[in-house]
């Protein structure tokens, strides 16, 4: 028998704490088997936010570094300046890295320091109870936007890919989903090339992934699903917003 | 450096700071402009590069403790330097890194507040420095040097002190002795033995198990132990790290007590005193944590009176009142710091006199 599917190595065998429906599990796994099909398992150094995702260390089998809400890109800044030849990457959420992060995203990416972002965007402050995040969409309902997101009052949905796309430090800035099997492949590559551009380069890159939370958006994990397609990507375009290597290789 | 015969130089106190770091193996600096401390920026900026260091201008103090938190994980000796309303902005991280069990130097070149404040010599801070600026049940080890002598050495000994015990380390100073320039030794880093850091994270690189560093223990009991644990450090240190300078005590009737830039002052006012005929002695703390609760206590046993002296309306002295236990009068004379109002030598007298 061919086996298709299994376990990638980084990928821990331990029963999830994740609400069934969230895609954290999902991109974990993703990133789990991006390290393994690039060889970096060993030298990767992990950095995890506050938020659903804090327990990266539980799922991953790579070293991990917790750090204060929003201030991952700064200790990753840190562990790369001083473990230069290792693979480092942070993995932030919505409120993390667009809320209280924003400064410390901004001028890592701007600086172009040498390791990769993964932004789960779910549109929401998944851990605290479902809260408005700086991603939450015009009209929707939160525990702190009753009657939904008011632009007059709350701002509009902040669009992260777009806006540090504009930074000389980033190599490469797109955003992907999870919510079918063809954006699934297409998160993976973009996180493999985001991986690869820190091997093989040294570059900052940016991968923002549209993801649900069912229980904080009050819907089934099938219509959490389907919300993403139908109501954050019209909001959210998936696309690449930056890639200096096909700007060369256009050249 | 690390010559047989120390060099003799002509330092700002706040530049002695930056060669006791790199002295002491510090390789990594991360800080935001702040008066009256810029010169350790700017000279790491210039230094560090020649030792194979790396110097980082943060986007803010936030950013520059977390960078020396990510650094110190990663095994390296790193610091960040401030100012008060810096150093506010720090206590989250601070906080993170007494959690984390991570060393790591922050100096704190004080001025005096609340608010925008000034950038007068100021001891307004000391509460923050040893009772915990940041949330959560934690210490840090503060040292509180008075010339630039200490200013050089004292660095060199909370980076020892911070890897032994895994917790990050204050050097309180204040603008007197960041910016005074005196004639000091560029002493070798003194020889200490020190844990292997076999925390730090490095990539598993064919280990068996994974490295975290983390600060967040939701099992049962977990986080109590955690805190037991942090606490027993804290215990050792009061066990085996104070140091304090006695000037003058032997016969002591009255004692001051008064650390960093007062201390300086107060030293003249005890020599006139002394010349005067009064049996007056001063203590100088120069662990603030681990505070020197033990000689006070000693103290108290002999001496009439005590007479602390601070940059502030009152802060250190609720610590001496502390060690004193009620058994001794215990005086204040503090002045809120601000352009103008550093005490006069003669003024400290004027206030012995009165206590006596
Ligand atoms: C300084 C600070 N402020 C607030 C919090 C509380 N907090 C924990 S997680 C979180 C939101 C996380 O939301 P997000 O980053 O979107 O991640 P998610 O939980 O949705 O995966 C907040 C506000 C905190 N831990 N620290």
């Amino acid at each position: 028998m061919q086996t298709v599917f299994e376990r990638p190595q980084s990928l821990k065998d331990v029963p999830s704490h994740f609400c069934p429906g969230c895609h954290h599990g999902l991109i974990h796994r993703l990133v789990a088997q991006n390290l393994d099909r690039l060889g970096l398992q060993q030298q990767t150094i992990g950095v995890a936010s506050v938020g659903c995702s804090v327990f990266l260390y539980a799922y991953l089998d790579v070293d991990v570094i917790e750090s204060p809400h929003g201030r991952a890109p700064a200790v990753a800044t840190g562990a790369k300046r001083v473990q230069s030849d290792k693979f480092v990457f942070t993995y932030q959420g919505d409120g993390d890295l667009a809320a209280i992060g924003t400064s410390e995203i901004i001028h890592a990416a701007n600086r172009g320091e040498a390791f990769s972002v993964l932004f789960v965007n779910n549109t929401t402050y998944g851990m605290t109870g479902g809260q408005m995040a700086p991603t939450t969409l015009l009209g929707q309902e939160s525990a702190t936007s009753p009657g939904g997101r008011s632009a007059e009052r709350d701002g509009h949905p902040i669009r992260m890919a777009e806006l540090l796309a504009q930074l000389d430090g980033v190599a490469y800035s797109t955003r992907v989903a999870v919510d079918s099997p063809q954006h699934v492949r297409q998160a993976d590559k973009a996180i493999e090339k985001a991986f690869r551009l820190q091997r093989d380069e040294g570059r900052f890159a940016f991968v923002e992934i549209l993801s649900t939370c069912p229980t904080n958006w009050g819907m089934d994990p099938r219509r959490a699903n389907a919300r993403v397609a139908e109501e954050m990507i019209p909001c959210f375009p998936l696309g690449i917003f930056k890639d200096t290597q096909s700007q060369e290789g256009n050249q | 450096m690390s010559q047989s015969t120390p060099a003799r130089v002509f330092l700002k106190g706040n530049e002695a700071v930056c060669y006791g770091a790199i002295e002491a193996g510090c390789r990594y600096y991360f800080g935001y402009p702040i008066t009256p401390q810029s010169e350790i920026p700017a000279l790491m900026s210039s230094e560090l590069p020649k030792h194979g260091g790396q110097f980082l201008q943060a986007e803010s103090e936030v950013a520059s403790i977390n960078m020396l938190l990510g650094a110190s994980a990663c095994g390296a000796r790193a610091m960040t330097s401030s100012s008060s309303p810096g150093i506010s902005l720090k206590q989250e991280g601070i906080s993170y890194l007494a959690g984390s069990e991570l060393p790591g130097l922050i100096v704190n070149i004080s001025r005096s507040g609340p608010g925008l404040g000034g950038i007068d010599a100021s001891q307004a801070d000391y509460f923050q420095a040893v009772k915990g600026g940041g949330h959560g049940d934690y210490r840090m080890i503060v040292l509180a040097p008075h010339s630039v002598q200490e200013m050089y050495d004292l660095t060199m000994h909370a980076f020892d002190l911070s890897d032994r015990y895994r917790m990050p380390a204050m050097l309180l100073g204040d603008s007197l002795v960041g910016q005074m320039k005196e004639a000091i030794e560029l002493r070798p880093r003194p020889e200490v033995e020190l844990p292997a850091k076999d925390w730090i994270v490095t990539g598993k690189g064919g280990r068996e198990e994974q490295r975290i560093v983390k600060s967040l223990f939701l099992g049962d009991g977990e986080l109590e132990a955690h805190n037991r644990h942090l606490q027993a450090k804290a215990q050792a240190l009061r066990a085996n790290e104070v140091m304090a300078e006695e000037v003058a005590l032997e016969d002591a009737e009255l004692v001051l007590v008064a650390f960093g830039a007062a201390a300086r002052i107060a030293k003249t006012a005890v020599r006139m005193a002394r010349e005067a005929g009064l049996k007056v002695g001063m203590l100088r703390p120069i662990t603030l944590f681990p505070f020197p609760e033990q000689h006070l206590a000693r103290l108290a046993e002999t001496a009439r009176r005590f007479l602390c002296i601070e940059l502030n309306t009152g802060q250190m002295v609720e610590d001496v009142r502390l060690a004193v236990n009620g058994r001794r009068e215990v005086h204040f004379y503090g002045r809120p710091p601000g352009t103008g109002s550093l005490p006069t030598p003669e003024e400290l007298y004027e206030q012995i006199r009165e206590s006596y």
